[in-house]
């Protein structure tokens, strides 16, 4: 068992779901904030994956900051050369997708990707690592990687719902969003005896074009959640394997490198799409 | 795993994130990589320029060369028949001055011989007449005949 030096004897079904739980601070009845005995309160923050979310947000700022900041055409250093390609590879696959014109889609494909990506590599430090870390600090539950928490992920796909459909609005008016989501795909009859059906028809695609939109953020988020929320599980339960979990963590974490590249990845590039579906206008 | 505040949390925090990138990395990343793109597209054209220019030099040093050559040839070629022509000057005055020699050494030498003549004659006449006077000096009046023999001293 990995749980030596732990919290005492543990049961492997304690084992797992205390690295299934997050660092939370809650508000409760009485009004007071309480740690870590927030099951379902909705007034509830977990931690650990702000902590750790913000933190590699700040990682993220930094190196890329750092490098812009005393950026040059001449000669670009072997980092700078890095981050270059990054860009360059987010600009290029920004101007295969999104035809119009905008500043905030090129920077936010940019943050997504490597923010995520970064999230998503946490995965890749030994499962004990840090929570024996912090449980020696005092802190009872530590989750390190924020992308497998939903909040993390639905957060992420809400800010780009918010901007799905400002995008609509803005290329197409309230007009066109509201006309998107009652005249697809079955176009109305608009005059002779079919109008009495309209508003049937307009009530049928507005259901079905709802449910589109939404489920356009909730399969954002619930695909990387899920993807990382596996990969976690799995290397927990790897963990659990005592000494033959060396060979079996090496291969799954060489397989999940390609995960985590691969999830920032979609993640980025399904947002673009999204975008860029918004603000094509037929 | 339930939905709670994190949610408002991580949406803020990504707002912030995309809005630094958007303010504060993205313009001079994409700047750079653009103003090195052009610089790069400046210099490839440079050097194609520069190849041009290298071609079109080497090939004026050539025309320059055989311009050169062609010179040469000409000036040698002039200068073989200056030469040509000094010699046959040469020949010319050569054959003149010798004529010229020759015709003086001629003039010379009748001169010499009319001169040596004159004087035979002088002493063949002289001889004649001494002779004459001795053969006639018995007979003969050198007087009386003396217009005679100067008359054939005359005629030799």
């Amino acid at each position: 068992m990995a749980s030596e030096g732990g919290h005492g004897p543990q049961t492997s079904s304690e084992y797992i779901s205390h690295h299934l739980q997050n660092l939370q601070v809650c508000k409760d009845e009485a009004g007071a904030w309480v740690w870590n005995e927030c099951a379902g309160n909705p007034i509830a923050i977990n931690v650990d994956s702000m902590f750790w979310s913000v933190l590699l947000g700040l990682v993220f700022v930094w190196m890329f900051h750092g490098v812009a900041r005393k950026t040059s055409a001449d000669k670009p250093g072997r980092f700078q050369a890095l981050v270059e390609i990054i860009v360059d590879f987010v600009d290029g696959s920004v101007k295969d997708t999104f035809h119009g014109k905008s500043r905030l889609i090129a920077p936010l494909g940019l943050t997504i990707f490597v923010w995520v990506f970064l999230m998503n590599l946490m995965d890749l430090v030994p499962v004990d690592w840090i929570p024996l870390a912090a449980g020696a600090a005092g802190i009872p539950y530590m989750k390190v990687v924020p992308t497998t928490d939903v909040n993390v992920t639905f957060g992420m796909s809400i800010a780009v719902f918010f901007l799905i459909i400002f995008y609509t609005i803005k290329n197409k008016g309230v007009l066109g969003f509201i006309g998107e989501l009652t005249l697809h795909p079955i176009a109305p009859p608009l005059k002779g005896p079919g109008l009495i059906a309209a508003p049937f028809i307009i009530a049928f695609n507005f259901i079905l074009e709802s449910v589109a939109l939404l489920a356009k953020p909730v399969s954002l988020s619930l695909r990387l959640f899920g993807n990382m929320f596996a990969g976690e599980l799995i290397f927990i339960l790897i963990a659990l394997l005592g000494i033959y979990q060396l060979p079996l963590h090496f291969g799954w974490a060489v397989f999940h490198v390609l995960i985590v590249t691969l999830q920032a990845f979609i993640f980025m590039m399904l947002t673009i799409v999204y975008l860029s579906l918004a603000s094509e206008t037929h | 795993m339930d939905i709670n505040l994190t949610l408002i949390g991580q949406t803020i925090a990504m707002i912030v994130f995309v809005w630094f990138c958007m303010k504060f990395i993205w313009p001079p990343l994409l700047g750079a990589i653009e103003e090195r793109q052009e610089k790069i597209a400046e210099g490839l054209a440079a050097a194609d320029k520069g190849q041009e220019k290298l071609e079109q030099a080497s090939a004026e040093a050539e025309q320059i060369v055989a311009d050169a050559r062609k010179q040469a040839t000409g000036i040698l070629d002039q200068a073989h028949a200056r030469a040509n022509e000094i010699v046959a000057e040469g020949k010319a005055d050569g054959v003149k001055e010798r004529e010229r020699q020759l015709a003086a050494a001629k003039a010379e030498i009748e001169q010499e011989a009319n001169r040596a003549r004159e004087e035979l004659r002088g002493q063949v006449s002289a001889i004649a007449i001494a002779s004459a006077e001795k053969i006639l000096r018995r007979e003969i009046d050198e007087k009386q005949h003396g217009d005679i023999l100067g008359k054939l001293a005359a005629e030799l």
